[in-house]
């Protein structure tokens, strides 16, 4: 073997070397790093969409459900689309080409949104246009069959801090999100150069569904309800209106609505005033309709019966430096007339007749001044003090509802109080979360008023207009005029109606609060309680409620 | 090598298999690279039987390459070149175009194929067979008429363009003559005239070769483009570590992320998913196959059968560093496959012919 042998075989040897050398650099040296980058390209987190939950009515009817929505998405450091490809995707996906270009282009990132919360026929085209390195994720999107008209119970969803998953910023939807609210899962998987999934990894969080949640709401008295107080408040001019429907058995609520409202699906923020649960979260001066528990408290006080006579000429009086007056004077009236009439002096001879606080009590016992807790977020607890009951003038104008502001629902709750016999049951929005109430005022006494309120619906009372054929209807009016800033606004009203009905075996408990009528007609008979009757007498026709023949709609007067 | 360094008759390899030790060294290496394609090809029964049946033929093809005598070898050397550098300019005039470059051959009555395919065996046959009868180490002018042969048939490879199979062939035809002895001076001289040549030759690179050399240094300056397959092929290499990940347990080979993973890019799969352990095996058997080749061009009497045998073992060894520094970033992207674990027809068959003409060698060792 010659030299030249060796020099062969030393520099073959010497290049084996080298690259084993580098093999072993690669694998070694720089092994953690190069893994952790083909870790990069392969492995990557998926996270798993789980449903919120879904709101129903008391039937089953969905008022907040998620379906799914698809949201278009690439990976830039790894697609390569090309020049045609985007110009047909910005066509179906209707963005600016140039904006998708740039997107597309920025090899930097990992993860683009190309374009959020499509509909199945939209990621269908998107699908069929097949560019590699464009995918299509599931996404959920809150959809409120109802609309505007549950808006205000339901309320509406945001994205989370997470960016993620859903949370409840109004309504139901905040109230109950712990119940409702789905957190999404993560796992990771093993995706090839496409983005096809290869294989499941592990799962580093399971996804949790929502709870689903019915609420006692019946959407079809929603309907009306809101059908109903819409065309008043359009018909009248008003600014806004709210109305309640509680059944009077257990204070279940089955219909909310107030207007304006809002359109939940629509994905812009909602104007404050559209977005207002008024009739849970504004507080009015209640007006007359505190009137029958003043004469609740006349007859709870054994001095007083329903024909007891009181004397109301000269159709004016005066407490302290106020003057209370009728328009006309009626002269003596019964205790029963004075209620149909609702003449102010003969309350406020009533109240001054009875102990300090007999009217306060009685107002106290059926829930006004403390938030309802109907689990409906924002209740507001109202203005309602025994300070200054020793006044006069502070003990009449509490018994005609001056002096005092609450919420329709907490009146609601107080005329429940009449509808169920006696009982303060907290009015629920979560079916079977409704309460046994305790016993507040005597039945019979309740039974009293409602036979006496009955008159305010007659020919000659308040209200005649909230009559309804085959139905026997408790109920009051209320104008109350609004606070502006010099005291009471002589040109700006309040007009109320709250009712029971049927008389005999109470079903529905109703407030209707329009606020701010314009034009002629401003007063809670003429406003409030047409639309109290159109939706009561549907209402109890689609409930089934038993009719009485005998009840004429000509002639209910008594 | 004096007379009496022939060894005695009763020792002369006989039968089908003259170098059992070679052959069994190439079969280990088959065996190896077969097990690492069924991993890269996940498994798929019609490539693997592809596979199968063209190392067959390689293989029978050997087998009767190595039972020839290296005469032969000679006689033909000078028309199997010319033969086959017409077909380079056939190849030029009226090849098939695939990819971008014309490579193939498409004549009536014959498969398709490389002519640059033979040249990788007839040019250094052909420098084998102009040196083998002239004084050693060759006079200038032999240089330049060695340069020659080689450089024809290169240049018409390159124009094709093929750089990597240029290369080889090139390699090929320049190992024999310094087996044959080049003097040192003349190699620094070459040495010095490539260098200064360098800034031509840059030019006269085809831009994606000049692309593929840029990004060597800095793959991630075109992390999609053409520093992609280096970026891919060490990342894979790289996260198998010593032991590997498993056969079938590749995620970059497996799921596209590592380009020509079956052929070019072989290597890498074994990188990841048997490590370091995997890639360095295979070196020792590819060192032991080339020490084997050396061992019988060192102990083979004749001229042209030492020149021819070491140079086409060497050549192996070409195969083999380009190929793993391609594919370990050590150097530019050339299309050069990993010998005998590749899948792909063309290279196979003429490795093993190779390979059969240095068992020729062996077996002939005798005057």
């Amino acid at each position: 073997m010659s030299w030249r042998h060796y020099v062969v075989a030393l520099g073959f040897c010497g290049l084996v070397a080298v690259l084993a050398a580098r093999v072993a650099y690669l694998g070694i040296e720089e092994r953690i790093f190069l893994k952790k980058q083909g870790d990069a390209r392969a492995v990557r987190t998926e996270v798993l969409r789980a449903q919120r939950g879904v709101v129903r009515d008391r039937w089953g009817e969905p008022l907040a459900i998620s379906t799914p929505v698809y949201t278009a998405w690439s990976d830039p450091s790894l697609a390569q689309v090309s020049e045609s490809q985007v110009a047909r995707l910005a066509a179906v996906l209707d963005v600016p080409e140039a904006e998708l270009a740039a997107k597309l282009g920025d090899r930097g990132r990992q993860f683009v949104y190309l374009r959020r919360r499509m509909d199945w026929q939209l990621a269908q085209t998107v699908e069929a246009l097949d560019i590699d390195g464009v995918y299509l994720s599931t996404e959920y999107r809150r959809f409120y069959p109802a609309g505007e008209t549950t808006a205000h119970v339901v309320g509406i969803t945001g994205l989370g801090e997470d960016g993620v998953d859903e949370r409840g910023l109004e309504g139901i939807e905040r109230a109950y999100n712990k119940q409702l609210r789905s957190v999404s899962g993560r796992k990771k998987v093993l995706r090839d150069r496409s983005g096809h999934n290869i294989d499941d990894l592990e799962f580093t969080a399971a996804p949790k569904y929502g709870e689903d949640l019915q609420l006692s709401l019946d959407l079809r008295l929603q309907f009306i309800a809101y059908r109903e107080l819409k065309s008043a408040v359009q018909g009248h001019g008003a600014k806004s209106a709210s109305l309640v429907m509680l059944d009077a058995r257990n204070g279940e609520i089955l219909a909310l609505v107030n207007q304006p409202s809002y359109n939940p699906n629509e994905p812009l923020r909602p104007t404050y005033e559209g977005v207002r649960n008024r009739a849970v979260t504004d507080v009015y001066e209640p007006g007359s309709t505190i009137k029958p528990f003043a004469v609740l408290a006349a007859l709870e006080s054994g001095r007083f019966e329903a024909d007891s006579r009181i004397d109301t000429a000269p159709g004016y009086m005066w407490v302290g430096n106020k003057l209370i007056q009728d328009p006309l004077n009626r002269g003596v009236m019964s205790l029963t007339h004075a209620l149909e009439k609702s003449s102010q002096v003969a309350i406020a001879k009533l109240a001054l007749a009875l102990e300090e606080r007999d009217v306060y009590d009685v107002l106290a016992r059926a829930g006004i001044g403390t938030p309802v807790g109907s689990g409906l977020p924002g209740e507001a607890a109202g203005r309602f003090s025994d300070v200054g009951l020793d006044n006069e003038v502070m003990r009449v104008t509490l018994a005609y509802g001056y002096g005092l502001s609450l919420s329709p629902l907490q009146l609601a709750q107080a005329y429940l109080t009449l509808g169920s016999g006696g009982q303060l049951l907290t009015p629920s929005i979560v079916l079977g979360t409704a309460d046994h109430g305790e016993q507040v005022f005597s039945r019979a006494l309740t039974r009293s008023v409602l036979e006496m309120m009955e008159t305010v619906t007659s020919e000659q009372g308040t209200a005649p207009k909230a009559r309804i054929a085959g139905y026997r209807v408790a109920g009051k009016t209320g104008t109350a005029r609004i606070v502006g800033k010099q005291g009471y606004d002589d040109e700006r009203h309040v007009a109320l109606f709250a009712g029971v009905v049927p008389i005999e075996d109470p079903r529905l408990v109703m407030v209707v609060v329009v606020n701010e009528p314009s034009g002629g007609l401003s007063g809670g008979g003429a406003v409030a309680a047409p639309v109290f009757a159109r939706v009561a007498e549907r209402s109890l026709r689609l409930l089934g409620v038993p009719s009485a023949p005998n009840v004429q709609l000509a002639g209910g007067g008594r | 090598m004096p007379r009496a360094g022939a060894l005695p008759s009763s020792a002369q390899p006989r039968g089908l298999i003259p170098d059992p030790i070679l052959t069994a060294l190439i079969a280990v290496v088959m065996a190896y690279g077969l097990v690492v394609l069924y991993s890269a090809i996940s498994a798929d029964p019609a490539v693997f039987r592809a596979q199968l049946v063209r190392l067959g033929l390689g293989v029978l093809v050997m087998l009767v390459l190595a039972n020839l005598h290296p005469r032969i070898y000679l006689r033909w050397a000078p028309l199997v070149y010319l033969g086959g550098t017409a077909l380079l300019v056939a190849v030029l005039l009226m090849g098939v175009n695939v990819k971008g470059s014309t490579r193939w051959l498409d004549l009536p009555l014959l498969p398709r194929f490389q002519p640059s395919e033979v040249m990788k065996l007839a040019v250094p046959m052909a420098v084998a067979w102009y040196l083998h009868d002239r004084p050693l180490p060759p006079t200038l002018k032999d240089v330049v008429v060695c340069l020659a042969i080689i450089g024809v048939p290169a240049g018409l490879i390159v124009l094709q363009p093929d750089l990597g199979t240029g290369i080889l062939v090139a390699a090929a035809g320049a190992l024999v003559m310094m087996l044959g002895g080049l003097r040192w001076r003349l190699i620094g001289i070459t040495g010095v005239l490539l260098a200064a040549a360098a800034p031509v030759l840059w030019q006269g690179l085809q831009d994606y070769q000049r692309q593929r050399i840029l990004t060597l240094f800095d793959p991630e300056s075109d992390p999609l483009g053409a520093g992609w397959n280096i970026i891919q092929s060490t990342t894979a290499i790289g996260s198998g570590g010593v032991s590997g990940k498993g056969l079938f347990q590749g995620t970059q080979s497996h799921l596209e992320f590592l380009p020509e993973a079956q052929t070019d890019f072989i290597i890498a799969v074994i990188g990841e998913e048997l490590g370091l352990v995997g890639i360095c095996t295979l070196l020792v058997l590819y060192v032991m196959i080339v020490g084997r080749g050396l061992y019988t061009a060192a102990t083979s009497p004749r001229t042209f059968d030492r020149l021819l045998s070491g140079a086409l073992t060497l050549t192996f060894f070409v195969y083999v560093f380009v190929n793993v520094g391609m594919v370990s970033g050590l150097l530019p992207v050339v299309g050069v496959p990993l010998p005998l674990i590749s899948y792909g027809g063309t290279s196979a068959l003429t490795l093993l012919a190779g390979f059969g003409i240095v068992m020729s060698v062996y077996k002939h060792r005798e005057w």
